[in-house]
């Protein structure tokens, strides 16, 4: 038995990602230097042309390959959001390889590839699919973040998070054959039926789930985090900090949804792990001065947010996680976006210090900044405060009340971090003996990333009906 | 209950094993001397004369030499590493030998029914590979523990030749396997039974020339064999891995190198040569081949019986007077109609490899050593696309051939 | 009883080669012995029939990836190598985990396969398994067998983005 027309066709998406992918790695070779960065348009068209084959294939919801994997709901707004970023990265990435004097086609290519790896993680609907998604979503992160060779610092972050992250890859594949030893399936929708050994499928789900939790940079797997967001070139923190969590957040939405006893198996896991990342992503975000390195340890609190959405396990929960995930990775995405920007050759000028008067010199560059801190605070108005909402209101609805004090608390102490930026792009002076940057203009790539990140988040903060809609639909997919 | 009984299949391998150790190593030996010989022809010399007529006995006098010499240990060597190397790499090139069928079906000898190979391994292709594969870490070692410049270049070079071409060598393949459906050399063989058009052999040689060229130059690579000796060069690297070695260890990696191209021969043969299938068919008009053997084995007897009477006097005429009779004994027993048949499959088998082997002795003589970076790069661009290349053809043509036309595929 | 008796071979083989792998100061001798630790798994991959696994392990892992491992090991300067000290200083949380992973395992030996519910061992003499092993991955586990190759591409793409010479800075004119 092979695979019919129909089958290629729910994987469309993935298919053109790579097909581009590849066109742009064989193009790179023949182009001359200076046309190289041409080669972004030919990303880009890859990813929209994704993401139109993702709303193409809406229609079309089934299972493909064998059940290996499923195209419903769910993976269309996974696809929406994982196609989205890349292109928005690679937009912005132009302007920023050109500056830092880095080769432009194993850029796009590896940004390509890895969401084809992301897309199929999202889609997939086996353990074994998934683990071949994860590796290659994290094979080019890794590549990614290693990109700027010449700085130390991005040497050592990127080999820390090659061995960190290898290492949680042999956790996930341990757990999927001891799920597998358990239930002799790798299927997630035949995974509950077939269960031979409870303990061996628990042990199973355990080390899954660590696997998946060390994408996810949620607590106590996330002491890498930092450090790679750090030294990682800042398009790429972006791509990081968004899409490959978005993923990982895709696969444990569906393990969960899928695989009942999952939910109850990891309860208090969820729980536990859920306040302990919202505190340590915003008590080390507290004292940050380096502003890449403070909204690393901001992106590990709001995995917690997200994982107090799943600890609730409701349909409606799940619908709040996929919303606060789009949400989230707009505002991530604008904000390391503008931070790669204002970082200035080599990305020397980080500290809150370099914010100082950013106000005064670029009003309209920091009015954006804000209003990405103020949504990833959670400010009314904001994309952020709606996800925050959702997600508070399903704890609550799953009666998760002390889960959600804890949320609140969190917020609060978001608030202070946040603002203090804020604080000092507004009201603080810069140090006269301090030699800032020269004023540098935001390039096309860049501007229209900020632009329309921001105002998405604006949208959706204010009109989130139809994307909640959509949520809500994908949600509804594992029922 | 007697041992036998109790391990039947136990006890006949190891007979099996001890009998084809005795014929490998002395083949080995002689090798040496075949090698000597023909390639001093080629340079218009004698080669060895000297021991025994016509160096008949220089194997044994350089076996007794390596087992008296004094062994030297380099200073700084990895003593550990430095003497497992050599043992490594001749058990691991002997065990290889331990799947190679050399005839057909069962034959009974002694009330004993048995096959003509130390173990029937249903994936024997892939077991060969497998340990062709580990071939590479007696090299490797061996040229890391002497604690030599010359050795450790030698150990890099030709770890990196044979990973080279080892994937070419088993791509190369993937064609018969193809054709053949099977893993198991036996079922391969059988496969290439049969005559086309009545005379010509149904061998994989013809639908996989492209096949068999890539696989003998592979081999020749694989094998550390000129032209693609480099990791012995002699003008760069004094003896590569081996340069530190003496004595009894020279000997095993010596031995390891030839029962290599023993093993590279039979699996050529094996796998294009329809194995130990008659190249004529033994009906009919041709008959009379299967008196082969006898007329062979007769005729070098009668052949060396002349030569000791009318060149050689004393001790030679002696010794070549009773290999000549043993031979012409030899020819009057596989005449037998008893032994006939079983004789006919080994013959042809050994016939085959023996011409491979000459082959890889004829190149040797010839060809001039080829430069490093371009040993790679024929190995990387030239060979491996080709072997890919024949064998996505080959899989298209069995592909079309089992669904039945373009038609079939697309449905 | 001699299936038994392989079987402890392979098995203590395995795991005294891979404790030695990581104890073991001397690069090269680590590689060895993860050749070893290779090998006896392959043994025991041929005891439970797997044929295939166990000639792909071999020519694979022991002979392709290791050689490649040992080829780069051979280059290290050892005696730099010997002299370096580790400077974690994470031995006793690692013991720690050590005998917790260790207490868990003979609790679980002590319950015994049945509490754990383990599904009933395979029939003892499988086919011949080459052939099914093929079937499923050119059949119902096509996908992933397939997109590997985008694995495989990344892995490419980046070893030589990362291998390759860094391109001397392009001149400000």
């Amino acid at each position: 038995m092979l695979p019919a027309a129909t089958d290629y066709y729910r994987l469309l998406p993935e298919i053109l990602a790579a097909v581009f992918g590849t066109i742009v790695m064989l193009l790179e070779p023949f182009l001359r230097r200076e046309h190289k960065a041409a080669l972004s348009w030919l990303g880009m068209l890859g990813a929209a042309a994704a993401l139109g084959a993702a709303v193409l294939v809406r229609s079309d919801a089934g299972p493909a390959f064998f059940h290996l994997i499923q195209a419903d709901p769910f993976t269309f707004f996974l696809r929406l959001l994982i196609y989205a970023t890349a292109l928005l990265v690679m937009l912005a990435a132009r302007a920023y390889l050109d500056r830092e004097n880095l080769p432009h086609g194993e850029f796009y290519a590896l940004v390509l590839l890895g969401s084809v790896g992301m897309g199929v993680m999202a889609a997939a609907a086996e353990l074994v699919t998934v683990f071949i998604g994860l590796e290659i979503s994290s094979l080019s992160t890794y590549i990614l973040a290693s990109y700027r060779r010449e700085a130390l610092r991005a040497n050592e972050s990127a080999l820390k998070y090659f061995l960190l992250g290898s290492f949680a890859t042999a956790f996930f594949l341990f757990g999927v054959a001891l799920v597998y030893g358990a239930t002799g399936t790798a299927r997630l929708e035949q995974v509950a039926e077939g269960v031979a050994s409870v303990l061996l499928l628990k042990l199973g789900l355990a080390l899954v789930f660590i696997g998946l939790a060390f994408k996810v940079a949620s607590a106590p797997f996330h002491v890498w985090t930092p450090d790679v967001y750090e030294g990682a070139p800042a398009p790429v923190t972006a791509l990081l900090s968004t899409a490959p969590k978005a993923a990982a957040f895709a696969v444990l939405l569906r393990i969960a949804g899928t695989v009942l006893p999952a939910t109850l198996l990891w309860f208090w896991v969820l729980w536990g792990s859920a306040a302990l990342t919202m505190f340590v992503g915003n008590l080390a975000a507290l004292v940050q001065s380096n502003v890449k390195r403070m909204l690393a340890y901001s992106s590990i609190a709001h995995a917690g947010y997200i994982l107090v959405a799943l600890a609730a396990g409701t349909e409606a929960a799940y619908a709040a996680a996929l919303y606060y995930l789009a949400a989230y990775a707009l505002m991530k995405l604008g904000a390391f976006t503008l931070v790669a920007h204002l970082a200035g050759r080599g990305e020397r000028r980080l500290t809150l210090e370099d914010y100082a008067g950013l106000a005064r010199r670029e009003p309209v560059v920091a009015a954006t900044l804000s209003l990405y801190l103020l949504s990833l605070l959670g400010l009314p108005l904001t994309a952020g405060f709606l996800g925050k909402f959702y997600v508070f209101v399903a704890g609550l609805r799953a009666e998760l009340l002390g889960l959600v004090v804890l949320a609140a608390v969190n917020t609060l102490l978001g608030a202070y971090y946040y603002l203090r930026v804020i604080l000092y792009m507004y009201f603080r002076e810069p140090d006269p003996t301090y030699e800032h940057a020269a004023r540098e203009p935001v390039p096309a790539g860049t501007g229209l990333v900020l632009a329309a990140t921001a105002a998405g988040t604006l949208l959706l903060g204010i009109f989130p009906g139809h994307l909640m809609r959509i949520a809500e639909l994908a949600a509804a997919s594992f029922r | 209950m007697t041992l036998f009984e109790a391990y039947p299949l136990l006890l006949v391998a190891l007979v099996k094993t001890g009998i084809l150790l005795f014929l490998a190593l002395t083949a080995v030996a002689y090798l040496s001397w075949f090698e000597r010989k023909v390639v001093g022809h080629i340079q218009s010399r004698l080669g060895p004369y000297r021991v025994g007529p016509h160096g008949l006995l220089q194997p044994l006098a350089d076996g007794l030499k390596f087992l008296f010499k004094e062994g030297v240990e380099p200073q700084g060597a990895d003593r550990l590493v430095y003497y497992l190397a050599p043992f490594l790499a001749l058990s691991l090139a002997l065990s290889g030998l331990a799947v190679i069928p050399f005839g057909p079906a069962e034959i009974e000898i002694f009330g004993v029914r048995t096959t003509l190979a130390v173990a029937e391994v249903e994936l024997g292709l892939l077991f060969l590979f497998a340990i062709t594969a580990l071939g590479v870490y007696g090299v490797a070692l061996a040229g890391w523990a002497s604690n030599s410049k010359y050795a450790l270049m030698g150990g890099l070079r030709s770890s990196a030749q044979m990973i080279s071409y080892e994937i070419s060598l088993t791509l190369s393949v993937i064609g018969v396997v193809l054709l053949a459906g099977s893993f198991n050399l036996r079922e391969i063989v059988a496969a290439q039974q049969g005559y086309w058009f009545g005379a010509v052999p149904r061998w994989f040689l013809l639908p996989q020339l492209v096949g068999f060229l890539c696989y003998f130059t592979s081999a020749i690579a694989e094998t550390n064999r000129a032209p693609f000796d480099l990791p012995e060069a002699e003008t760069e690297l004094v003896a590569g891995f081996h340069t530190e070695y003496s004595s009894f260890q020279f000997a095993m990696f010596f031995m390891a190198e030839y029962t290599a191209m023993v093993i590279a021969s039979c699996l050529a043969t094996l796998l294009f040569l329809g194995g130990w299938e008659s190249p004529l068919p033994t009906t009919g008009a041709f008959a009379w081949t299967v008196y082969l053997p006898t007329v062979v084995l007769g005729g070098g007897g009668a052949l060396l019986l002349v030569d000791a009477l009318r060149h050689h006097r004393g001790f030679a005429r002696g010794v070549l007077a009773l290999l000549g009779a043993l031979l012409g004994g030899a020819a009057w027993a596989v005449a037998q109609p008893m032994i006939l048949p079983l004789v006919q499959g080994p013959f042809w088998f050994l016939t085959k490899v023996f011409l491979l082997l000459f082959v890889y002795v004829w190149v040797r003589g010839t060809l001039p050593r080829f430069r490093y970076d371009k040993l790679m790069a024929f190995g990387w661009k030239v060979l491996l696309p080709v072997a890919t290349l024949n064998a996505l053809v080959t899989a298209l043509v069995v592909l079309l051939r089992e669904s039945g036309g373009l038609a079939g595929v697309l449905r | 009883m001699v299936e038994q008796f392989t079987f402890y071979f392979f098995a203590a083989l395995a795991v005294i080669s891979a404790v030695l792998v990581v104890t073991v100061r001397n690069a090269v001798y680590s590689a060895v012995f993860l050749i070893t630790t290779l090998l006896a798994t392959a043994g025991i991959f041929l005891q439970l029939r797997a044929e295939f696994l166990f000639v792909v392990q071999i020519i694979l892992y022991v002979g392709g990836i290791m050689v490649l491992f040992v080829f780069v090991v051979m280059l290290v300067d050892l005696d730099v190598a010997l002299r370096q000290v580790q400077f974690n200083r994470q031995k006793w949380v690692a013991l720690l985990v050590v005998l917790a992973v260790a207490g868990q395992l003979v609790f679980a030996l002590a319950l015994g396969s049945e509490a754990l519910g383990l599904p009933a061992a395979a029939p003892e003499s499988l086919e011949p398994n080459t052939e099914s092993v093929g079937l499923r991955l050119f059949e119902s586990y096509m996908l992933p067998f397939e997109i590997a190759s985008i694995l495989l591409l990344v892995a490419m793409i980046g070893a030589v983005l990362l291998g390759k010479r860094q391109k001397p800075p392009r001149s400000e004119a």
